[in-house]
Parts: C-alpha cells; sequence; structure tokens
C-alpha cells in the first residue's frame, strides 16, 4: 500500500484492514480495468473505498503546476463527486501502468503535458467507476442502472440513496465497463469551474506539507558532495583531518565515478561544515575549461558561416529584391533553473533486499533504470515513493538522472544500514548544475515596398540540448534537434520566403531543457524580429503580425490569443508615460499573447507596471491554475532576461547563490491579468507556455520607451536597461 | 554544547555547537520541517521565523544569538493575523510548488502585526526579502490584502 501525502495528511487505506476498495484503471491502449486489489494489469487512477474514500491516484509529480488538482478534478467530475471529496496518492513508479502517453513507455512529467495526456484517461477512470458503482446499485435496488446517479458522493435513484462506499465491495466484482460514457462537457460542474481550488494549499500555507528535503528517515546519515571546482573533474585524493573537527561529520569517501567526495555527517549542518574543511586533490585534466566569451565567440562564428542544416529544406526568399531589409544578432546565455527546493533525496534498503528511493521525482523512470543497474537488482526490487517537489523548471529531469544516481553512489559506499539522504545547497545548485544552453540567432529579414515581408532568413547556433540522450530518437530527425528551432521552423505565422539554418556547436559543461525550452529564445527572436520588421515597414505591430496570421485553425488561434490580449490590455492607448510591447508564441500546444506596459526608460529605469496575458489552451479544466500557471511563467520569463545569467571563467561558474543570481522580487513586477479563451479543443499544456512571450513583450516595451533600442543580448541589466 | 531554546510557547532542550543555525536546529534537531532552506544566506526568506514576534531569517541567525528571545515557527503560529493569512492564502490559492510559502506567510504575519491595513507598496517593501521562484507575487499580494480584509471582520 503507497502511503502518501494527502490534502489531510492520512495514511491512505491503511488505517482499517477491513477497508475494501475499487479500483479504476484505464491501459495506455484505452481500454479500462477494474478489480479489488492492485493486480499486475491493473493501473489504478481512482480506488474508491468502502468508507466511501475517493483518491486518485495521480501519475504526474507536484512541483507546483497543479496536476494533484488537475487529474482529481477529471476522476471528481465523471464519477460524481465533489472536490472536498476526493483526495490524491501519487502513483508508483512503474512505467508499465503509468507511463507518460506523450513518452512512450515512460513515466515522467515535462514538456506542460500532464493534463494533455491525461484527461481522457482519467475521465475515463472516473465515468467507469461511475457506471460500476451504479450497475451494483441497480442490480441490489432491483431498478434500471439508467435511473440513477450519483451526485456529491451519493447514489440516487427512485425513493433511493447510497454513499457509493455502500457499493464497493459489490462494483469491485463487476468486469470494467469497455467505453463508460463520458459527460456531456455542456454538463460539467467542475471542469472549467473557475471556483476550484487546488489541493494543496492548505498543506503549503500551514508548513506541513511535506517535501522530499523534509523527510527524517529514521537512523539517516546526510551526505553532501564535494564536487569539483570545474565540470568534470575528478577527485583523486583527499585529505579529512580539520573535517574530523566538526562534530556529527561521520566520513568522507571518493565516489566510485571519482566526479565527487561524499561527506556524511549526522546532520545537515555538520555535512555542510565538513565539507567545507575538506581538502581535495582534483586531476582536472578532462574539465571544462572554456569561458563563457570563448562560448559565445563559438555561437557567433557559427552564425557567420554556411549553416549545416538547411531545417525547412528549402531555398531562402529573394532577399535580393527587398526594397528594406532589417537584421539583428541576438545571444542567450547559459540560466540556471534554481527551484526554490534545492536537490535532495533519500535512499534506503527495504527488508526484501531492494532499494527505496524518496524522491520528488519528475521522471521516475530514469532514475529507476539507473539504480537498479547501479544496485544490480531487478527492475521490481527498486521503489521510488513520490514527494512534493518545491519547483522544477526542469532540474529535476535529467536524462542522466543525475541527483539521484549521486545519491545512490553515496549508498552503495555505505554498509547501507542506515538510509542516507543527498542534500544540495544552492551554491550546488548554481554552480554543479545543469543549465540552458547558450544560443544565438542572426535574422535578416527583406520587405517589399508595400512593407511586406519577402524574405526571413534565420540562423541559429548553439548546443543541442537532447543528441547524445535517452531522448535523442524523440526530438532529432534528419540531424536537426527539433528543440533547437521550435517555435521559428514551426510558427504558426505564415512567413513568405522563410528559411531556417541550423548549427550545433560543442556542448558547454551540463545542458539541460528550461522552463519552455527551446522556446526560451525562440520566441524572443520572433517577436523581438517582428516588431523590427513592422517598425521597419512602418505598420503598427498588431496589425503586422496579424496579416500573417490568416489561414486555419492555427494561425485563428493564434490571431484570437493576439487580439484578446490587444482588447484587454488597451493596446495602443498606454497610460500617460508608460509604453506598451506585444508579443505571442505557440508552444506545447496552446497559444498565448502578452501585452507588457512599462513606465520609464532603459537609462532612467524601467519599471514593469503590468502585463495582460490571453491563452488559448484548449479546455480550461482549471481555469484558476491555468491563471496561476500564466503569472508564473511570465514572472519566470522576466525574471532571467532582467538580470539573471550564469558565466564561466576558465570553466569554472562565476555565481554561487541567490545574490549573484537575482531572483525576480514582489516589487519588480505590477499586476499579471489574465484572460483564457474559451474552446472545446482537447487540453493543452500551461506549465510552460507563458513564459515565452514574457521577455520579447518586455524587451518591445522598453524598445517603444528608449528610442528603437532592440536589446540582442540578455540579460537585460547587462546590455544597457537599469530597471527601478 | 546545551542549549535551552523558548520554542512555539515550550522551552526545549537542544544540543548543538556554536555557530549552528537556528534553521538546522530547528530543522534537523527539533524535526520541525515547516521552516525551510533555501539559500543559507539570508537571501531568499524561505527560513523565515519570529524572534519576539519579528521575522528574522534563521539560517542567518546563530543558536547562541538566540538567548532568552520566543521563537516561533509557522507551526506555532497562533494569532489573529496568521489565522486570516493561512485563510486568504486558500482562498486565493496563492502557494504553487509552496516551498517559500511558509517563509511568506511568516513574513507577512509581521507585517499585519504592525500594520493592519498594508498598501501594495507596503506590502512590496515588507516582503521583498521573500522570493519566490514560481512568481506567485500577484497572489501574495491580494493575499496580504485579503487578510487584512478578514481581520477587520
Ligand atoms: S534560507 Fe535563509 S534566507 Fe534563504
Ligand atoms: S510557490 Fe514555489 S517558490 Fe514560491
Amino acid at each position: 500500500m503507497n502511503t502518501q501525502i494527502t490534502r489531510r495528511g492520512f495514511l491512505a487505506g491503511s488505517a482499517a484492514g477491513a477497508t475494501a476498495f475499487l479500483l479504476v484503471g484505464v491501459g495506455a491502449n484505452g481500454a479500462t480495468a477494474a478489480g479489488p486489489a492492485e493486480a499486475k494489469a491493473l493501473n489504478p487512477f481512482v480506488k474508491i473505498g468502502s468508507d466511501g474514500t475517493v483518491t486518485a491516484i495521480v501519475k504526474h509529480f507536484e512541483k507546483g503546476q497543479g496536476p494533484a488538482t488537475g487529474l482529481p478534478t477529471l476522476i471528481a467530475e465523471e464519477l460524481g463527486v465533489r472536490m472536498d471529496q476526493i483526495r490524491y496518492e501519487f502513483a508508483p513508479s512503474n512505467p508499465e501502468l503509468y507511463a507518460n502517453l506523450a513518452f512512450g513507455k515512460f513515466q515522467g512529467t515535462g514538456g506542460s503535458t500532464a493534463m494533455a495526456n491525461s484527461f481522457m484517461q482519467y475521465r475515463t477512470a472516473g465515468a467507469a467507476a461511475r457506471e460500476m458503482l451504479l450497475m451494483a446499485a441497480a442490480k441490489d435496488w432491483s431498478v434500471d442502472a439508467s435511473k440513477l446517479s450519483i451526485e456529491d458522493g451519493l447514489i440516487k435513484g427512485p425513493g433511493k440513496s447510497a454513499s457509493i462506499g455502500e457499493f464497493v465491495i459489490a462494483a469491485s466484482a463487476l468486469e470494467a465497463p469497455t467505453a463508460p460514457k463520458l459527460k456531456d462537457p455542456a454538463d460539467f460542474k467542475l471542469i472549467g469551474n473557475s471556483k476550484v481550488r487546488r489541493l494543496d494549499s492548505e498543506i503549503k500555507s500551514n508548513g506541513t506539507a511535506m517535501y522530499a528535503m523534509d523527510l527524517h528517515l529514521p537512523n539517516q546519515m546526510i551526505a553532501v558532495i564535494k564536487r569539483p571546482p570545474r565540470k568534470d573533474g575528478l577527485a583523486m585524493s583527499f585529505d579529512d583531518s580539520s573535517s574530523n573537527s566538526v562534530k556529527g561529520f561521520i566520513r568522507a569517501a571518493i565516489l566510485p565515478n571519482k566526479a565527487g567526495v561524499a561527506v556524511y555527517a549526522e546532520n545537515t549542518w555538520a555535512a555542510f561544515r565538513a565539507r567545507e574543511e575538506l581538502e581535495v586533490e582534483w586531476d582536472m585534466s578532462k574539465a571544462e575549461n572554456r569561458s563563457s566569451e570563448q562560448i559565445k565567440s563559438e555561437i557567433m562564428s557559427a552564425l557567420e558561416a554556411k549553416p549545416t542544416y538547411n531545417v525547412l529544406k528549402n531555398e531562402p526568399g529573394p532577399m535580393e529584391k527587398a526594397e528594406k531589409t532589417v537584421e539583428k544578432t541576438f545571444y542567450f546565455p547559459l540560466l540556471a533553473h534554481a527551484p526554490m527546493e534545492p536537490l535532495n533525496c533519500s535512499i534506503e534498503a527495504t527488508e526484501d533486499g531492494g532499494i527505496l528511493l524518496h524522491d520528488g521525482c519528475q521522471f521516475p523512470t530514469g532514475p529507476h533504470s539507473a539504480l537498479a543497474q547501479i544496485f544490480n537488482l531487478p527492475f521490481e526490487k527498486v521503489q521510488i515513493k513520490t514527494m512534493l517537489a518545491g519547483g522544477s523548471f526542469g532540474r529535476r529531469a535529467t536524462p542522466t538522472a543525475d541527483y539521484q544516481v549521486e545519491a545512490a553512489l553515496a549508498f552503495i559506499l555505505t554498509d547501507r544500514s542506515r538510509p542516507v539522504k543527498l542534500v544540495w545547497s544552492r551554491e550546488d545548485d548554481l554552480t554543479g548544475g545543469y543549465y540552458r544552453p547558450a544560443f544565438g540567432h542572426k535574422v535578416k529579414v527583406g520587405l517589399d515596398s508595400k512593407g511586406d515581408i519577402i524574405a526571413w532568413e534565420h540562423r541559429i547556433a548553439g548546443q543541442s540540448i537532447m543528441k547524445g540522450t535517452p531522448f535523442e530518437s524523440f526530438s532529432v530527425h534528419d540531424g536537426v534537434d527539433h528543440s533547437s528551432v521550435e517555435g521559428v521552423s514551426d510558427t504558426p505565422y505564415r512567413i513568405p520566403g522563410q528559411s531556417v539554418g541550423l548549427t550545433d556547436t560543442p556542448k558547454a559543461t551540463s545542458l539541460l531543457w528550461w522552463r519552455s525550452v527551446g522556446h526560451t529564445h525562440t520566441a524572443y527572436v520572433m517577436e523581438v524580429m517582428m516588431d523590427l520588421a513592422a517598425k521597419t515597414a512602418g505598420k503598427d505591430p498588431l496589425a503586422f503580425r496579424l496579416a500573417y496570421l490568416k489561414g486555419d485553425k492555427n494561425q485563428d488561434r493564434m490571431a484570437g490569443v493576439l487580439k484578446l490580449a490587444a482588447e484587454k490590455g488597451n493596446w495602443g492607448k498606454a497610460a500617460e508615460g508608460r509604453s506598451q510591447g506585444l508579443a505571442v508564441h505557440k508552444s506545447f500546444g496552446s497559444y498565448v499573447a502578452e501585452v507588457v506596459e512599462v513606465s520609464g526608460n532603459a537609462e532612467d529605469g524601467v519599471k514593469i507596471e503590468k502585463v495582460t496575458c490571453a491563452v488559448d489552451c484548449g479546455i480550461a479544466v482549471n481555469p484558476d491554475i491555468i491563471k496561476a500557471q500564466m503569472e508564473g511563467g511570465i514572472g519566470y520569463g522576466i525574471g532571467h532576461v532582467m538580470r539573471d545569467q550564469i558565466t564561466l571563467a576558465d570553466g569554472e561558474v562565476e555565481q554561487f547563490n541567490f545574490p549573484d543570481y537575482e531572483p525576480l522580487r514582489i516589487n519588480d513586477i505590477g499586476a499579471i491579468d489574465v484572460h483564457i479563451i474559451s474552446s472545446a479543443e482537447a487540453p493543452t499544456g500551461v506549465g510552460e507556455p507563458g513564459t515565452p512571450p514574457a521577455a520579447p513583450a518586455l524587451a518591445n516595451a522598453i524598445s517603444a520607451a528608449s528610442n528603437d533600442l532592440h536589446i540582442a543580448s540578455l540579460p537585460m541589466s547587462e546590455n544597457g536597461v537599469s530597471f527601478s | 554544547m546545551t542549549i535551552t531554546l523558548q520554542l512555539n510557547g515550550d522551552a526545549r532542550e537542544v544540543d548543538a555547537e556554536p555557530g549552528t543555525p537556528l534553521l538546522w536546529v530547528i530543522r534537523d534537531e527539533l524535526k520541525l520541517t515547516g521552516t525551510k532552506f533555501g539559500c543559507g544566506v539570508a537571501s531568499c526568506g524561505a527560513c523565515t521565523v519570529h524572534l519576539d514576534g519579528d521575522p528574522v531569517r534563521s539560517c542567518q541567525t546563530m543558536i547562541e544569538d538566540v538567548g532568552e528571545a520566543q521563537v516561533t515557527t509557522i507551526e506555532g503560529l497562533d494569532s489573529k493575523a496568521a489565522a486570516a493569512l493561512q485563510q486568504a492564502w486558500v482562498e486565493l490559492d496563492v502557494p504553487q510548488c509552496g516551498y517559500c510559502q511558509s517563509g511568506q506567510i511568516m513574513s507577512a504575519v509581521g507585517l499585519l502585526t504592525v500594520n493592519q491595513n498594508p498598501t501594495a507598496e507596503e506590502i512590496d517593501d515588507h516582503m521583498y526579502g521573500n522570493a519566490c521562484r514560481c512568481a506567485t507575487y500577484q497572489r501574495i499580494r491580494a493575499g496580504v490584502q485579503r487578510a487584512a480584509e478578514i481581520m477587520e471582520g
């Protein structure tokens, strides 16, 4: 039985041995399955106890984006219970049962897919459970099931009513319906209801929410890793004589892969202190030794050469016929994710000779396989308990399962009698982490005499995130890593004469997707160039964009958010002393437009007064969570372009803690006003799509305020913009 | 060394070395994990607790400096302002990942205790040191104002 955090902090299902359950799941092929117990072939998405408790088993982890509310909403809607009658548990790690349908046979959360891939599965499970309970009641009451319904957790029929719990045992003996009837969207009570609240707000407001960092396993040791000052240095030897004077220090040991020295201690502070005292001799012969300037110049010179890949496989547009051209070269630095909860996880041995990992686990299948390999165990002897995660923004999902592997290596060096909790400090996070790769773009746009685009030559150079990882086959086709060009090569804009060239540059340090992946840079370039082209053509940026958004549904939806954001944000009617900027972008299937309004200017100081956002993400399952994700995504995008970058000096990261990588603060940004397009399309992502348009909308607003200063290198604070 | 802390209304004896931040005594020794570790350098506010009612960063408060002061953590909050803030936080669904929110609440309690009707600007000034990587700032601002309303009754 899984014991997981629930809204009220219960240990679900373990309280009474007498509780019977109805479990209902839906396979990857859409087939439903149900039964009284956790049978092997069954992937329960919902568990209903004979005591009437309803638990959604959530296959996605919760790092703030809301699946621990969203997936229960789907179950509650179809089953017929209120939100205060349902709770959640995180699913165990089992890619056979809980795969992300967008990832193949792989369990994980990312790419803003949680709702999109779960929408039909969880609704179907809820609907199947409803039909089974109704069939059981119909039989008992000798009435036709069509006369019965479930409302607020009660089965209601002519003159009768009973709690769903009363029919759990009878229902669990029935076959699951093959095609349960889903609700007509017109009858939705919870889906699309902006009054539905998150199930985890209370525990996150009173300090009782348990993150992996909060776990205290009995008799645990803390492990911290002394890592080389530069990536890929190797530990040769160490001297812990000073560490020995730290009370609580246990010992130090070189990790089997020499990637660092594990420092074990009785508590976290002793571990940090003992690590400070530890002297390590490193072999730096293979370590990263480049500087940011070198990485930048590699990228910039790649932009000047003929691109390796002609992404659209077409001829460039007739630039020579252009009346006017406008050209710009952009540079995007390395960025860290810096989730609020520093990375950590705990490992312990189980009584049956297996291994149990406690983790705010984003990609369970990755660390699961890695741990099975490290401990030489069959897959089923490794278990993962997923806990709440204090943010991720991509960082907890590494193709290498980096921090879980570190914990495993630290654990394998012990006699395994004590659980090991691996803790990263903020300094570890910023200096030893994985980064959004640096990228460069060079774009030239040609306009004819009417100011219409006739050629758009776009070159991109940077480091592929996906090549050399297990995700290569998903993203790389004909040599082109789609994540390097997404948002440009597949833009909904119908741009005449668009050509896209891509050149991969050598990897610098460790790279990783970062909230919205390639769109972090492609949206910026597309939308700043759209503004520049509009200005060169002497046209209004809104009208100019709309001219290229004519066609089918894809263009209509993009135009739809653009018009809505413009209308709600009073486009063209900025308040006295203020300037506006506009941007729109499609990512993860969702369309988002934003209008940023600023006061001041680049020289005297810019203040971000207001952001207006319009989003079309298909059916809005939890409208208020969608708004929150837009608010957060905008803040994340804007905070980093304002003043953050990771730089290397001879391979050493120069940022150590928040004072050097200053987070967005409450006084940096004014009100954010989000509007959701009502839609009957299948739901698409919301965790990431708010981020891409935020930075270019800000850049365009600053440009409008500051004599056409089009900021082409980031962060803004290092490139001529001051903020007040 | 053995130190007696006045914590959440109780005297608690702890064994800690001088120079140990109060944060780690609270989290590791006393196992009160509502107080969070985010940076360790007084720059994020996740570790905020009250000393005699005033918000302080426990990661930069050394255990030997606490003395007789009353330490309050999120678990020990018991005031009208705290109840109003927690109610407002749930009403408005302020938290996303939630990891910073204990610290946000502790700082906000400090504000509402001295200023029962803060303007948006006063909220920004007071809450500036509490970082939220999920950028829930708009709701934090609204949450503090909603709590002020609740307190007025
Ligand atoms: S942990 Fe104390 S301020 Fe960040
Ligand atoms: S809610 Fe995630 S850091 Fe604030």
